[in-house]
């Protein structure tokens, strides 16, 4: 949906090197700041970064120049209206766009040291480090097992010992082996709402990829089972790095150590999620988050 | 206007409200001194339990937003902050309860002409300086206020000295100094309670606290 705004779109602020709000708001820009922040978010090597990205379906420009930082083991929220790029800006993470007729995609998006977009990239080995979990949780008719055995079977490994326990320690690590550990050859429709989403994190992680990406991976689930998931993104950024999408701004707030603001295909504000959420830098990330947008 | 943004102005309404009272008590209080007046200390102590009434009301209304609204930023800001003032506004209402009900016993004076009544009006002035600041989203007053604390620290410690030089060469007066010890102390609280009010207001504008900023000097590990 268009989000109709006759303001000017504004340069995007990045905070904590805020490079001067739009707005007259005190400076916040050193460390002694904020205290409520672990320094090793701030002073994580980056694993993700987004470098003057402009994509265009068509002749209609989606993402205009963003340019973004993700660190390492941390989390990392998309909010934003709808239309405004932040799903768009996913699939670019991982080229989930290339699927998509007429879209032109420039500038660079480096994951470690690869470009995505360089023509040397293999998108095949690409997607096995930046997994994905949808909005909708979409098991394939199989058995548990071979669901989260699905990916490392599809790059060849047919050792049983090695699927084993594959499949064991992505379920733990999505939370799920305690609950299904005993019916590993049942389908993996029977599961609950949240169970099946929480098995397509497992299977996510089954090939040890560096980041995951969510797509609003709890817009469909109940509170305890949404719960569930968020307690598991904050296990799961120990050994991964995550961005997530989402429309819920307390899951933005709970889960996130950074969170970054779009609007009409632009990136207006990121920097720590508690700042942005009591402090923000930009009038309209405060008409966002207050709920008076437009 | 939104419902919620309707409950944000109920909320500032009900600070008002209450700081309307606390001024109002204020100079009764001033007043009920001056005057050895009972029916101004009745007063006074009648308004004390619309403070009390208004506090429980605005103790509710924030818990209500913050459960039910999930505020964020300025708003989450302007609930935090009024969940602080409202009973420092409450408070005032006590102190001035207390120096209230030694109305008559601080007379005849014992203090130089004035002082007391000095410490009474340079308060009134901070709390409502800290108000108008609330009211007119004054940043650069709210800083007035919380450097006028010092003036009346100052105004506090010259009349406590004085009244302990009066204590020592006048054993007769050591009652009603004692109830002037009370009294002033009561006035230099409520100074106290103005500057906690103007840092609120900081902190609602510019989102930073305004507390103990020896503290950003000598940043705690």
């Amino acid at each position: 949906m268009e989000i109709e705004d006759p303001r000017p779109v504004p340069e995007p602020i990045h905070t904590p090197e805020a490079s001067g709000p739009l707005v007259p708001r005190p400076s916040y820009t050193s460390m002694s700041d904020l205290p409520l922040t672990d320094p090793s978010v701030l002073t994580a090597p980056t694993m993700l970064q987004v470098e003057r990205l402009n994509l265009y379906y068509g002749k209609k420009q989606a993402l205009m120049d963003i340019n973004l930082k993700v660190a390492k083991n941390s989390v990392m929220s998309f909010i934003g209206p709808s239309g405004c790029g932040k799903s768009t800006l996913l699939r670019c993470l991982n080229r989930m766009n290339d699927l998509i007729d007429d879209v032109r995609i420039e500038g660079r998006v480096l994951l470690g040291d690869t470009d995505l977009y360089a023509p040397e990239t293999d998108v095949i080995s690409l997607r096995k480090r930046a997994g994905m979990v949808f909005q909708k949780s979409n098991p394939f008719p199989k058995t548990i097992f071979e669901n989260v055995a699905y990916g490392l079977r599809i790059q060849g490994e047919k050792d049983k010992t090695v699927l084993e326990e594959a499949v064991q320690r992505s379920l733990q690590g999505a939370g799920l082996w305690e609950e299904v550990k005993d019916r590993l050859k049942d389908s993996a429709q029977g599961l609950s709402g949240g169970q099946q989403q929480r098995l397509c994190i497992a299977r996510a992680l089954a090939v040890r990829p560096e980041i995951i990406l969510m797509d609003e991976p709890c817009s469909a689930l109940d509170p305890i089972a949404t719960a569930r998931v968020e307690e598991l993104i904050t296990e799961l950024k120990q050994d991964f790095t995550i961005v997530i999408v989402t429309h819920n701004m307390q899951q933005a707030a709970r889960v996130s150590d950074h969170t970054a603001f779009f609007w009409m295909g632009k990136l207006i504000e990121t920097g720590l999620t508690e700042r942005l959420f009591t402090n923000p830098g930009h009038r309209m990330t405060e008409d966002y988050i207050t709920g008076r947008f437009g | 206007m939104r419902h919620f943004d309707q409950e944000l102005k109920e909320l500032r309404d009900g600070i008002l409200a209450m700081a309307g009272i606390a001024e109002q008590m204020i100079d009764l209080t001033i007043q009920a001194v001056a005057e050895r007046s009972a029916t101004k200390v009745d007063q006074v102590t009648t308004m004390d339990r619309d403070l009390d009434v208004w506090e429980l009301r605005l103790d509710r209304l924030c818990i209500d937003i913050l459960a039910l609204r999930a505020p964020a930023a300025g708003d989450l800001r302007l609930v935090a902050s009024s969940i602080k003032i409202v009973p420092e506004l409450e408070r005032i209402g006590d102190h001035c309860c207390n120096i209230a009900r030694r109305a008559t016993y601080v007379h005849p004076p014992i203090l130089a002409a004035g002082m007391l009544d000095r410490l009474g009006q340079e308060t009134r002035t901070m709390v409502r300086q800290a108000v108008d600041a609330f009211i007119g989203s004054d940043a650069g007053l709210a800083r007035t206020v919380i450097q006028a604390d010092d003036s009346v620290d100052a105004l506090y410690g010259q009349i406590y000295r004085d009244l302990l030089r009066i204590m020592l060469s006048d054993p007769l007066c050591i009652e009603r100094a004692s109830h002037l010890i009370l009294v002033i102390k009561n006035w230099e609280r409520i100074a106290d309670q103005a500057t906690n009010i103007a840092e609120e207001v900081l902190f609602i504008l510019e989102g930073q606290s305004a507390k103990h900023t020896y503290l950003k000097e000598n940043p705690v590990e």
